[in-house]
């Protein structure tokens, strides 16, 4: 028996999730520390905060992050230049900061009256020290603002999910503070569901077909990039609208190129399976 | 509670903190944890912040939380001895490729339902697992591609999740796929302000408003931009066959990595003497003499190669292995040219250190540091280039 109250998260109709993701999210909103996730790309970890707070109600802030984003900007701006600019015409009482003081996205997620959830999309992109500056503002739930003397501090600790690429290795300090959850790929039982979730018309031949297909490029590991889920669906899409008969899926590969996106990658299958085909006879065990 | 699990997971080399520890315990506590299952998953959520620390995990889990048995060590080496290229070598031009036309995973898949099928020692025949016999595993079977097993291990059951070990592929120290070795080579950064100027300076803009009562003139500054310079010396051909994969693979990286101020790249065989390639095929060629004049010192020299070769192929006179070459100058001069003018140089074994103890191995890792091809030996020759000496 789970405690009251853990179980929170349950995944919503259209995002498909696995038990440990469930219990790693809900560990992440009971223990109060942020959710890190990682995986390859499109298998739904942006998407995993959106679940999440239509799956709780919650409202999303997503906070993009780019290789220029600084911590600085996701606390709050102040507009210098504009009250430079004011300060020549007199428009406004320059004397008053606080209206050039601009919350950022976490100031925003403190500043707001109800729990919401705080999706910082790729921290990875940014500086390597990046995410070390948030680490108080995290830890603490609670930034000082200098100018105007004013500390702003969560009423809510805001659910906080960051998703990561691995294009830079994070912090060890910033990493302790972290639940994390790395998602994997999709296993055939798993993937039947997701694509049931994009296509819930779809027949069963045709669908047992393609996965069949689809997980037998996948194990192949000279490509340089293996197909995932968003090309699955692709796929299958074009299968759907081209009416190919599931008969002739897993032998032909039609529309291979919604695939394999890479021409050498491309090649090296086409190639592979002429040679497959031309010694199977000869084969033997 | 479980505190010997921490120490087990310490000694697995799982990087664990007390912090981490004590949100566990927290957890644990507060009744989150309720079955061995959520255990196994919130713990490593908690615990292990990498999927190239999961492997590591499951070892010391299974350790820990005994009946779970250590796995089948037979599928291991076979794993092993299939992903050492080393052992390729050995085999005939013909065995090679009767060995590429086979599916590794058929080949796995297999020899693990045979495994299960087999009950009793067996030698001869060309079916079962066992020594002679033209079998694809076994022991000084003769099937082409086929596998020389030690000693046979005791299939144990208990199919645990940790049991699976799905994440040894994850571990550093084992793979090594192109965005890997992407993210090696970030490392290898440089900024200095570059371009057009496009960003304002705001102190500057701020300076100079004050200084002029308040009238406003926005000041730009440039952007910092990478300015590493970087220049990729590959072996390819004879014993480097094997690697060409790997090889792509970095050489790939290394050209997707489009923040570098500048990306050169050419071809050798065994040793580099007064030509490099601009081909795989080695047809085009360019002197060395003109890339040491035209090229700054400021480049950053990646050599890539197993530097293994006849010692005569280093030091002689006439000694290239191509026997048309000629070179008046031997190789070894030549390499100590390259080190001599570019300030930051390493040379990437890619070859497991073990098998460095070849003469040539140790003149040539006395010129240049030398580095394993693992993402981990990547790493720290990308830290050695970025250096000041």
């Amino acid at each position: 028996m789970i405690v009251e109250g853990f179980d929170q998260f349950r995944g919503t109709s259209d995002y498909v999730t696995s038990h440990p993701l469930r219990n790693a999210v809900n560990a992440s909103i009971a223990l109060g520390r942020p959710l890190l996730i990682r995986g390859e790309p499109g298998t739904g970890k942006t998407k995993l905060a959106h679940s999440i707070a239509r799956d709780l109600e919650k409202k999303l802030i997503v906070w993009n992050i780019k290789s220029t984003t600084k911590a600085q900007e996701g606390l709050y701006v102040y507009d210098t230049v504009q009250r430079l600019n004011d300060s020549r015409f007199g428009d406004r009482d320059i004397s008053d900061i606080k209206q050039y003081i601009k919350l950022g996205k976490l100031g925003q997620a403190f500043a707001s009256t109800e729990q919401i959830v705080l999706l910082i999309d790729e921290v990875d992109k940014a500086d390597i020290e990046f995410p070390n500056d948030l680490l108080n503002e995290l830890d603490e739930m609670s930034f000082h603002i200098p100018e105007t003397n004013d500390t702003v501090t969560a009423i809510h600790r805001p659910i906080t999910v960051i998703t990561s690429n691995a294009e830079k290795e994070l912090p060890d300090a910033f990493l302790r503070r972290c639940i994390f959850h790395y998602i994997e790929f999709p296993d055939a039982e798993l993937m039947e569901e997701i694509v049931r979730v994009h296509f819930p018309d779809i027949k069963g031949a045709l669908l047992s077909e393609a996965l069949k297909a689809f997980y037998s490029l996948r194990r192949i590991d000279d490509f340089r990039k293996k197909p995932s889920t968003s090309e699955l669906i692709d796929w299958i899409q074009a299968l759907i609208a081209g009416g190919v008969p599931y008969e002739s899926v897993s032998s032909e590969f039609p529309f291979l190129g919604a695939l394999l996106k890479k021409e050498t990658d491309y090649d090296y299958f086409v190639n592979k399976r002429m040679a497959r085909m031309g010694d199977s006879s000869t084969r033997r065990w | 509670m479980f505190i010997d699990f921490f120490y087990i997971l310490k000694k697995r080399k799982v990087p664990v903190s007390v912090t981490e520890w004590m949100t566990l315990m927290e957890a644990l506590a507060r009744g989150y944890i309720t079955t061995l299952d959520e255990f196994y998953f919130l713990a490593r959520a908690i615990l292990v912040k990498s999927e190239a620390y999961f492997d590591h995990y499951d070892v010391a889990f299974q350790e820990y939380f005994k009946g779970i048995e250590t796995p089948a060590e037979i599928t291991e080496k076979i794993l092993d001895w299939l992903r050492d290229p080393l052992n390729r070598i050995a085999l005939t031009d013909e065995e090679r490729a009767l060995f590429d036309s086979m599916d590794f995973d058929e080949l796995i898949s297999e020899l693990e339902k045979r495994l299960k099928e087999q009950t009793e020692q067996h030698d001869g025949g060309d079916y079962w697992i066992g020594r002679g016999g033209t079998s694809p595993f076994g022991y000084s079977g003769s099937h082409p591609g086929g596998i020389r097993i030690g000693g046979t291990g005791g299939g144990g059951h208990a199919a645990q999740i940790a049991q699976d070990r799905r994440f040894r592929n994850y571990r550093h120290d084992l793979t090594l796929d192109i965005r890997q070795i992407e993210v090696a080579l970030k490392g290898l950064r440089q900024l200095s302000r570059l371009g057009p100027e496009d960003e304002l300076d705001l102190d500057e803009t701020i300076e100079s408003a004050a200084k002029n009562y308040g009238e406003i003139e926005l000041i730009w500054r440039r952007s910092r931009k990478n300015a590493a310079k970087v220049l990729l010396l590959m072996d390819v051909g004879g014993s480097m066959e094997p690697y060409a994969l790997l090889c792509s693979q970095l050489f790939s990286a290394s050209h997707r990595s489009k923040h570098f101020k500048e990306f050169r790249y050419y071809y050798f065989h065994n040793c580099v003497y007064d030509k490099l390639y601009e081909d795989m095929t080695r047809r085009e060629a360019t002197s060395t003499d003109h890339l040491l004049r035209t090229l700054d010192s400021n480049f950053k020299v990646l050599l890539v190669g197993d530097a293994t070769m006849a010692s005569s192929e280093l030091t002689e006179r006439h000694g290239a292995i191509n026997y048309y070459d000629l070179n008046e100058t031997p190789g070894i001069i030549w390499l100590k040219r390259i080190s001599d003018h570019f300030r930051h140089c390493v040379w990437l074994n890619v070859e497991s250190p073990r098998y460095w103890n070849h003469m040539t191995v140790k003149m040539i890792g006395r010129i240049f540091p030398m580095y394993p091809l693992t993402i981990d030996g990547l790493g720290q020759a990308m830290k050695k280039l970025l250096v000041k000496n």
